[in-house]
């Protein structure tokens, strides 16, 4: 398991291809890349700074992959996020889950990734025509993380 | 002494990034801290009062209203998280 923060932006396929390294076990790679998007809420967005919480953000995202494995049979887990000023285009977040079946990793990844958007401490702030402002968290990645505790959902 | 700690858009609006606090007495937990915080002027009780957009944790993790708070610990105020 591998949990990192940083600047530099990340290879996706060099991490898979760690992940795997010497896994014979594995027969299913899932991956999901966050992208910056030049639009947010109808304006156009030039840059984006992110900021962190040090210390808390990685221990936050450790508890998360450690809630994942509890709940699938998982094997490995990536997840890189990015701080500091972004420009669209640019990746911000990995996350890549291996296991024996896909079922389970594309689930944990999903998981992560939802679990992610509302317990990991990130905050963005955009640059628009209209100047900075902080983007404001959104009702639908509550709701996306809280279907997670409905056990039908379980892996 | 707490250490408290503010992000993002809390800690533009408060203009600070953080400080040592004595805590008083009567606080014990987070809700009291930020009502005792909210007592410094209307900048801060404009930026601490609705709770709807605001989320605290207590030694990195996440707190509730009722969580205790003692001296030695690492008290952090900011708003929802928008990461990924």
């Amino acid at each position: 398991m591998t949990v990192r923060v940083q600047t530099e932006d990340f290879d996706v396929g060099a991490e898979i291809a760690a992940l795997r390294k010497e896994c014979p076990q594995v027969g299913a790679v899932a991956s999901f890349v966050g992208v910056v998007r030049d639009l947010n809420e109808g304006d156009a967005v030039s840059t984006m700074m992110l900021e962190h919480y040090p210390g808390m953000t990685e221990k936050a995202l450790e508890a998360i992959v450690e809630e994942a494995k509890s709940r699938w049979d998982i094997l490995g887990v990536t997840v890189i996020h990015r701080i500091g000023e972004l420009k669209p285009l640019d990746q911000i977040v990995l996350v890549v889950v291996t296991s024996a079946h896909r079922g389970e990793s594309f689930a944990a990844c999903e998981f992560i990734m939802d679990y992610l958007k509302t317990r990991a401490p990130f905050w963005k702030k955009e640059e628009t025509p209209q100047g900075e402002r902080w983007v404001e968290a959104r009702d639908s990645d509550d709701q996306a993380a809280e279907r997670w505790a409905d056990d039908s959902r379980r892996g | 002494m707490v250490k408290l700690l503010f992000f993002a858009r809390l800690r533009e609006e408060l203009g600070t990034a953080g400080e040592e606090l004595k805590l008083p007495e009567h606080v014990r937990t987070v809700e009291a801290l930020r009502q005792h915080l909210m007592t410094r002027g209307e900048t801060w009780k404009e930026v601490l009062g609705p709770t709807k957009a605001l989320r605290v944790s207590v030694n990195h993790e996440m707190a509730k209203a009722d969580t205790p708070v003692h001296a030695g610990d690492e008290v952090a105020f900011f708003p929802p998280v928008t990461g990924g």
